[in-house]
């Protein structure tokens, strides 16, 4: 899958060939530093980038649907009531003229008949999953009136309310504090647990990713550099971007870091090399890198867009 | 406590409007006094001497001086006296409360008229913007603001009253005389009122909802899998309903300022006629009095609509 977008100098391309699987249950972590296309990526899955500028190419295969070219009706079926999702900033997210709990109410009314009344328990009910004390008076909360921890498991009620099969949370949890952030974590964790729900958990914080996902993409200028077991890639990482992150890592403990930084700057959107987007930036490039990279197979399901992978004997995390 | 604070509000509210009150009405005193002509010279008649008008200032209290004039008016006014008619004697108050009733009638259908027709054309427009209901729309709204009320009167007068006999083209009946009269009476010249409101409501209506249908929380909205119309309807026009009753507040006072020109052109005793008459005349307790009692309304009409917005957005006031 590609998306593109219309500009004032003609299409651009966003991301590339971004190709991966999710399966029931298995949360997988998108890394990547600012503006690699992590979030158009998760908005593309449920084909929310605006319709008139965004153009998606390629399939998106859910459950034998293809999500990029099926039916508005459709579509509208499985947003929310099997895709669930929720973002950066609760407070913004929410509606702030209509309280909490008819917020979540009335996602679940989208889809499918059902009273008032029984909307409103299983709003409670789901008020109640997400650790929320006293549902029956936040129900009746307007989001300014809640802190933004609360407000964020807000945002999860109402995206968990119809069950949903894949839940993608675009970076959740940046903007709490640490001991929230950590709540809500273990919270995702925990539901994705209970209801074998797939997890694309998109985040700069590698230590979110260990703590929470079972498996890491990471994502490099528009394009997928490395997939593999949260473990695998964090100990023996296979791409040397994947590596200069971890490295330059002080410690996972100490999660609030933002990504952290290598030397070099990513190339612009237009102006994308034809080979490795990274050579520029690679300690390890030779001649050789300039030619087109593709996301080979590197064995036990791992996949790396390196044709040197085999080479380098990266270092991982700092034990 | 909220109800409490509530209270305080519209109290210091009223406080801030006292020295507004009084600065319309002496600014309008003094524009009556730097006229040339005044009241004594009217009630003199035509062929009368300077002695004889001479005598009829003193009489009124005309001859004192301006701040004197000014201040006695304020005082009686501040006890709820705003004095008698010069020219006819009649009390300024009954006057109003003869004129208003008129002048409200038309302004109020005008302003429903304005929202039912504005709101469901500017939300339409939102809907598809640069759509063909967009752009049909927002040109009607161009010609809307543009066409003076004055003249779509006569037009609509020539045509609905004259040509096709449907409306009454002059005159107004008493809404307590006979309610369908008075609103049959009333049509015509509300609609002339109206047709620049429609087009402002329409605009603001669909500028604000095209504000909130691109913010965040839209986005959430859809990815809930909420249909486009719900989200519209429900959420955007709830939204957008702070703005609409602050700029359906401005709206009244601006129509009621407009229908002076539409009572003229329809022959309507309502205020605007009263004061253009008294004006003519420097009968200048009647003037005084309309411009208080209009300020009154502006005031109280802006205080209604904080109030209504602070009900209708939870952000505000709790
Ligand atoms: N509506 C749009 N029109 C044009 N370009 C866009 C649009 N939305 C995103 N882009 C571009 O797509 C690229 C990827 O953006 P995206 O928001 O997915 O990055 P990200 O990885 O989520 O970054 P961050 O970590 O800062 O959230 C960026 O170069 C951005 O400029
Ligand atoms: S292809 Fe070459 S430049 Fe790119 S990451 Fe591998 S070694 Fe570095
Ligand atoms: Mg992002």
């Amino acid at each position: 899958m590609s998306i593109s977008f219309a500009m004032a100098g003609g299409r651009q391309e966003a991301t590339r060939d971004v190709t991966f699987s999710v399966s029931p249950g298995e949360r997988i972590g998108v890394v990547g530093e600012s503006g690699c296309g992590k979030t158009i990526t998760g908005l593309s899955l449920l084909r929310l980038l605006p319709e008139d500028v965004a153009h998606i190419s390629g399939r998106l295969d859910f459950m034998g649907v293809d999500l990029a070219t099926c039916g508005q009706e459709e579509l509208r079926g499985i947003r929310g009531r099997r895709i669930g999702m929720i973002f950066q900033e609760p407070m913004s997210a929410l509606d702030p003229v209509f309280t909490v709990g008819e917020q979540i109410a009335e996602g679940l009314r989208a889809h499918g008949n059902m009273s008032r009344a029984e909307a409103r328990d299983r709003a409670l009910e789901a008020l109640r999953s997400v650790g929320i004390a006293a549902p029956e008076k936040r129900y009746h909360a307007y989001p300014h009136q809640l802190s933004g921890g609360m407000r964020q498991r807000v945002m999860i009620a109402g995206a968990m309310v119809c069950n949903p099969q894949l839940l993608i949370a675009d970076e959740p949890t940046t903007a709490l504090d640490v001991t929230v952030q950590a709540q809500i974590l273990e919270l995702l964790r925990d539901l994705s647990d209970r209801g074998n729900m797939a997890l694309l958990f998109i985040t700069h914080d590698l230590g979110v990713v260990a703590e929470t996902c079972t498996r890491m993409l990471t994502m490099y200028a528009g394009e997928i550099v490395e997939d593999a077991d949260v473990d695998a890639a964090l100990e023996h990482p296979l791409h040397p971007y994947t590596s200069g992150l971890l490295r330059a890592l002080p410690r996972l403990s100490a999660r609030r870091s933002a990504l952290p930084s290598i030397p070099g700057r990513v190339p612009v959107l237009g102006q994308m090399p034809a080979g490795c987007r990274f050579r520029q930036r690679c300690p390890f490039a030779v001649d050789g890198c300039e030619r087109p990279q593709a996301l080979l197979d590197a064995g036990n399901g791992r996949r790396v867009r390196c044709w040197r992978f085999g080479d380098l004997a990266l270092p991982g995390v700092a034990a | 406590m909220a109800q409490g604070s509530a209270i305080i509000v519209i109290g210091r509210r009223l406080l801030q409007a006292a020295p507004v009150i009084v600065l319309a009405t002496f600014i309008v005193f003094g524009l009556l006094k730097l006229l040339p002509g005044d009241v004594a010279v009217t009630l003199a008649g035509d062929n009368a001497t300077d002695e004889r008008i001479e005598e009829i200032r003193r009489i009124y209290g005309l001859d004192r001086p301006f701040l004197v004039q000014y201040g006695a008016w304020l005082w009686k006014a501040a006890h709820g006296d705003l004095s008698q008619s010069i020219l006819s004697g009649e009390q300024v108050l009954t006057s109003i409360a003869r004129c208003f009733p008129h002048t409200l009638l038309i302004v109020a259908m005008a302003l429903t008229l304005a929202l039912i027709v504005g709101i469901p054309l500017g939300a339409a427009a939102a809907a598809r913007p640069n759509g063909l209901v967009d752009r049909a729309a927002m040109m009607l709204a161009s010609i809307g603001i543009a066409v003076p009320n004055f003249w779509l009167a006569m037009i609509l007068v020539s045509l609905f009253a004259l040509r096709w006999n449907i409306f009454p083209a002059t005159g107004a009946t008493a809404f307590s005389v006979s309610p369908a009269d008075a609103i049959n009476h009333a049509i015509l010249p509300a609609l002339a009122l109206a047709a620049g409101g429609m087009a402002e409501v329409a605009r603001q209506t669909r500028g604000s909802l095209l504000d909130v249908m691109s913010s965040q929380f839209v986005r959430t909205l859809r990815a809930k899998g909420l249909k486009t119309s719900t989200i519209l309807w429900r959420h955007g026009l709830k939204n957008v309903a702070v703005n609409l009753l602050t700029v359906t507040g401005l709206l009244f006072n601006r129509l009621l300022a407009a229908t002076v020109v539409v009572e003229a052109v329809f022959a309507i005793p309502g205020m605007g006629g009263l004061i253009v008459h008294a004006a003519i005349q420097r009968d200048f307790t009647v003037v005084q009095g309309v411009v208080f009692a209009m300020v009154v309304v502006v005031i109280l009409v802006n205080l209604l609509t904080d109030v209504l917005c602070a009900t209708v957005d939870p952000r505000i006031g709790r």
